[in-house]
């Protein structure tokens, strides 16, 4: 760093000192929120007797691998894991096609009321689900949908607003003379949207992706309200089951499906960290 | 039949739009619609809707829970969402000074916000837990003895609202973008013009990203409203005294295990009236105390 580039007047030593301020506070706070997710890791190892210790243990004095296996024959964790990663596959898979096919036609075609449509959709953005669960509910129960993991899917593939509002943020960077030089060719209005603007919106469609898939791993509410047989609950209805079913609270167990259950999320977010990032800052959601 | 230009536009807009028009009448508009309906009979699912006018309504007026729930959720939120929103703008002002390692302290703060609510009830709960639990034990070693958190009705919702906070890196990534968009040259001039640290914040660094503060807060409001996950999982019945008996905890419970759907659509609508008229009075308010960079002079 030169002399010269230093605005006058600015004292160099305070401003150095405030960096390591900063640093440290950082460093404190990053540790206090690592220290539920070791704490977690930790309380998976232990023993059932040392999960019942007072003082409770930091590090656990034996390192139990086994609960990593026996928590597939103590509870049908295996079945929800299964079930949830259906779910999400086929919730992912709708929300890529409609809601990209929705995006594609705000972003290229015209027509007066466009505007009013997109207002519409961006104003479903703020609903609040619970206020419309209910009557949802009523509708699947009366096309006896209810029990199946059709109410959590079969929605998706009507698009969703925030990866319509996102996608479409993309489909209209794209140039439109792409698109008519396609149509020149005979190429179809579907096959535009196919071959040309879906392969140019991979970055758009990881972000997607990611956060759909996110979305739907982590959601509770739907699935507590449409899902009642054991066989059928996915990953978060069957965890939350884990502290009424047993006599003593299986911690250890508990914290060995919480990391199971972290463990795609965790490989998306290091996979993909690029889009996770530029996801959050879209949607300036979670 | 032949088409002109303009109605090739709008037919081709309608074909690609379709899936979203034909999920917004039956998905949204539709339960909307019947939720209103709903909410003026007496059903219990198994026999038909009786109309019964405004007595669900009424009866709201004369339920203890309705305000217990309503004073839970404001009580939560009053505080949740404010103290989230000072931390994680306070932490993205932090990173943002070229401190080193700034990748590492950005995804390990934003770590927590990938995991599910329920995974976060669970691991919470076994911290709170009074007897072999984490915090209490920190506390002792600092003389401290804590209380019993969830099971005490005045350290229930102190105890979400500390857990909330370990999700304040969602909004610190959301800030920290929106502090790297302000423009170098702005904070440059402020420094010719002698301005330190904490007025270049205040003039320039925070009117700049105020429709993003905005925006954070709207949505947290919004997102506090419907609080559910934790309440259910962490206290099965709504804790002690009803202490954790969130609004939307008091809907799904009058729905699903009451099975009152008239009453519970009422709240319903109450909460979609709330939530709507909470984003029209805030989106109002900004155009007048928010600085939108390129808007109206």
């Amino acid at each position: 760093m030169s002399l010269q580039n230093k605005p006058v007047g600015m004292p160099k030593k305070k401003s150095h000192a405030g960096r390591y301020i900063s640093v440290a506070v950082l460093v404190i706070v990053t540790l206090i929120m690592l220290l539920p997710v070791f704490y977690m890791i930790s309380t998976a190892l232990k023993s059932n007797v040392e999960i019942r210790k007072v003082p409770p243990t930091i590090i656990p004095s034996q390192l139990h691998f086994e609960n990593f296996g026996l928590i597939f024959s103590k509870i049908r964790f295996g079945t929800y894991f299964f079930n949830s990663i259906f779910v999400a596959v086929l919730v992912l898979i709708g929300t890529l096609l409609s809601s990209s096919l929705v995006s594609f036609g705000f972003a290229r075609y015209k027509a007066r009321e466009k505007n009013l449509l997109f207002m519409l959709l961006l104003s479903t953005l703020m609903l609040p689900y619970p206020a419309l669960i209910i009557p949802q509910y009523l509708l699947f129960r009366n096309i006896g949908w209810v029990d199946s993991f059709l109410p959590l899917i079969v929605p998706s593939f009507f698009g969703s607003a925030y990866m319509i509002f996102l996608l479409k943020q993309f489909f209209s960077s794209l140039p439109n003379d792409l698109f008519d030089a396609a149509k020149i060719d005979g190429c179809s209005e579907f096959r535009t949207w196919w071959n040309i603007a879906l392969p140019l919106c991979k970055p758009a469609m990881a972000t997607v992706s990611i956060f759909t898939f996110l979305w739907t791993w982590n959601d509770f509410i739907t699935p507590v309200i449409y899902l009642n047989t054991d066989s059928k609950f996915t990953l978060p209805i069957g965890m939350s089951g884990m502290i009424s079913a047993f006599r003593l609270i299986p911690w250890n167990l508990i914290m060995v499906g919480s990391i199971y259950s972290l463990l795609p999320i965790f490989i998306l977010f290091f996979i993909a960290q690029k889009y996770f990032v530029e996801g959050i800052v879209l949607t300036g959601l979670k | 039949m032949k088409l002109n230009e303009n109605g090739r536009q709008r037919l081709n807009l309608y074909i690609f739009l379709s899936p979203w028009i034909i999920g917004l009448l039956v998905f949204t508009l539709y339960p909307i619609i019947s939720s209103l309906f709903y909410s003026f009979t007496d059903y219990n699912i198994i026999d038909a809707p009786r109309f019964i006018g405004i007595r669900n309504y009424t009866d709201l007026m004369n339920d203890d829970l309705f305000f217990k729930s309503i004073k839970v959720t404001l009580y939560y939120t009053c505080l949740s969402v404010p103290i989230q929103l000072i931390l994680s703008l306070a932490l993205a002002l932090l990173l943002n000074q070229k401190v080193p390692f700034m990748g590492f302290f950005r995804t390990s703060l934003y770590l927590p916000s990938m995991v599910s609510g329920v995974v976060m009830s669970l691991l919470w709960l076994w911290i709170f837990n009074s007897d072999f639990g984490l915090l209490n034990y920190l506390l002792s070693l600092a003389g401290i003895k804590g209380p019993m958190w969830l099971m005490d009705e005045s350290w229930a919702i102190p105890a979400l609202i500390l857990m909330s906070l370990w999700l304040t890196g969602s909004g610190m990534v959301v800030f920290l973008a929106a502090l790297q968009g302000v423009p170098v040259s702005l904070q440059e001039a402020a420094v010719l013009d002698g301005a330190g640290k904490w007025q270049q914040l205040r003039v320039i660094t925070l009117p700049m990203i105020s429709p993003i503060i905005l925006f954070q807060l709207i949505m947290g409001i919004i997102d506090s409203f419907q609080t559910f996950t934790q309440a259910v999982v962490m206290t099965r019945n709504g804790g002690p005294h009803y202490a954790t008996y969130f609004y939307v905890f008091n809907l799904y419970t009058n729905a699903f295990k009451n099975y009152k759907i008239g009453y519970a659509s009422a709240l319903g609508w109450l909460l979609l009236v709330t939530v709507m008229l909470l984003t029209y009075l805030i989106f109002k308010l900004s155009d007048k105390y928010v600085y939108y960079e390129g808007g109206q002079n």
